[in-house]
């Protein structure tokens, strides 16, 4: 479904981000990625719908190449859902219009079509009472439930989700995560940056372990919290699941 | 000081023999307020344009937004209305030129177009800074939605920014009112220039002046108020927007 063939990427001559990533996520399959903060696993996944340029490699999505120039990017990324580390949802759109902006204005929908699966999602994330208030008006969890919502409205064949909990309070991170489980149990593809180990372990196929801009460890989910191979990803994980 | 207090002058015919000399007055307030109107509408309109210009990732874009804003802004809005008013005709080919000068109303138009793209540069800068001031996060979100740039702006960007940049606008809008003033030096008869003329022919300074500035007053405590309850009126609930 993703593939990411020998990506490098610099922000300046000097500065390398990416450097060299392989990898792919198939059908059906859920990737997590993690790795130190400034590792570039926030701006790996954002190459995969072409929100970040990229200056060698490939990567295709259902066939198609991203950094192709003929590529129409608009209809690509309409196919790929994404889910932002601070939600991101229209401060100035009633939730339900949140919902619906895109539905319409980029797949064409009419309005009652896209109210009808607006509020069908809402109800899944638990949010069909929230319809008519505006984003602001909800807790960060519930915004973030809310913006899950509105990327699957557009019938998405993948999911990316930028550290989707990490601007969360604690007591709101598994109201979201709930929903990212279910999603992943129904056979969403999803490739989703996080430190959340615990959804790893529960939904993961595979974990890829980034640091420096290179993916140092890509393997199997029992593989990698069995025993990581490089010392990068053993101290990383030492780090974060010694509490 | 020997100076001959006359407020009844108001009511006293003028030698235009177009009524009282307040109706002198009223029609240069009338004058103003259509000189400000098609101003603040081509301030608007060009402005707008040019400030998305200055915020596209197009380098040619960037770089006109900034010429143009450079050249409206750093000269002198009196040096700009001589040039749209004597200079221009000149520089044209012949024909155009006499025509530009025969045109009736000449003065009105050239003080509209003139004050108009002078306050245009300070839209678009204001328009700029609100763009900016959005999280990057919401153009990201947009596009990732798979609206394009077009769309971003018009459902996403705009909205916010114009909301963010209302009372500041608020300031421009008073501006281009009192800079229609400016127009006197064409010939315009305005209300600073009907003043001028109540003083010329009745020689009551005091009294034309006090009147003026008692009806700029008026007409731009109108303003504000009405901006007051357009600002009350878009504003998003739940959402603070630097109050």
């Amino acid at each position: 479904m993703i593939e990411i063939s020998h990506v490098n990427k610099w922000y300046s001559p000097t500065f390398q981000v990416l450097t060299d990533c392989t990898t792919n996520v198939t059908k059906g399959e859920v990737v997590v990625v993690c790795g130190p903060s400034g590792s570039g696993k926030s701006t790996l996944i954002k190459c995969v719908n072409a929100l970040e340029p990229f200056q060698s490699g490939d990567i295709l999505v259902d066939g198609t190449k991203v950094n192709d120039p003929k590529t129409n990017l608009p209809k690509l990324r309409s196919r790929v859902g994404m889910v932002f580390q601070h939600f991101e949802l229209f401060p100035h759109l009633k939730i339900i219009d949140n919902l619906c902006l895109a539905q319409e204005k980029v797949l064409g929908r009419g309005h009652d079509k896209a109210q009808a699966k607006g509020m069908q999602l809402l109800e899944r994330v638990g949010l069909k009472e929230q319809a008519q208030k505006f984003p602001a008006q909800l807790s960060g969890g519930q915004q973030q439930r809310v913006a899950i919502a509105r990327a699957l409205a557009m019938d998405p064949i993948v999911m990316l989700f930028d550290e989707p909990t990490s601007a969360l309070d604690p007591e709101m991170v598994s109201e979201v995560l709930d929903v990212m489980v279910d999603l992943a149990r129904e056979g969403m593809t999803m490739m989703v940056v996080t430190h959340e180990m615990g959804f790893a372990r529960k939904v993961a196929n595979r974990v890829i372990f980034m640091d420096r801009g290179e993916i140092v460890e890509d393997a199997a989910k029992d593989d990698f919290f069995g025993k990581p191979r490089s010392d990068r990803a053993q101290k990383f994980l030492s780090k974060i699941l010694s509490h | 000081m020997n100076y001959n207090w006359n407020w009844g002058i108001f009511f006293q015919p003028n030698p235009m023999g177009t009524g009282t000399y307040l109706d002198m007055l009223l029609s240069g307030l009338a004058l103003t307020l259509k000189t400000a109107a098609l101003a603040w509408v081509i301030a608007l309109i060009t402005g707008s344009i040019v400030g998305v210009m200055r915020t596209l990732p197009s380098k040619g874009a960037n770089w006109f937004g900034f010429a143009y804003v450079e050249f409206f802004r750093n000269m002198p809005l009196l040096v700009q209305l001589f040039l749209w008013f004597f200079v221009l005709p000149e520089i044209l080919p012949r024909a155009a030129g006499l025509w530009l000068k025969q045109l009736p109303n000449a003065p009105f138009w050239t003080a509209a177009i003139g004050v108009g793209f002078f306050m245009s540069a300070r839209v678009a800068v204001q328009l700029q800074a609100g763009i900016s001031s959005l999280p990057r996060g919401q153009k990201m979100a947009a596009t990732a939605l798979g609206l394009t740039t077009v769309q971003g702006y018009r459902y996403v960007l705009l909205p916010m920014a114009f909301r963010i940049i209302l009372p500041p606008l608020t300031s421009e809008f008073l501006n281009t009112i009192k800079n229609t003033a400016v127009a006197i030096t064409i010939g315009l008869l305005e209300l600073t220039g009907q003043a001028r003329s109540m003083q010329e022919f009745s020689f009551q300074v005091f009294e034309a002046f006090t009147a003026a500035t008692i009806l700029y007053l008026l007409v731009n405590a109108v303003v504000v108020t009405a901006m007051r309850f357009l600002e009350r009126w878009v504003a998003i609930p739940g959402y603070i927007t630097g109050k």
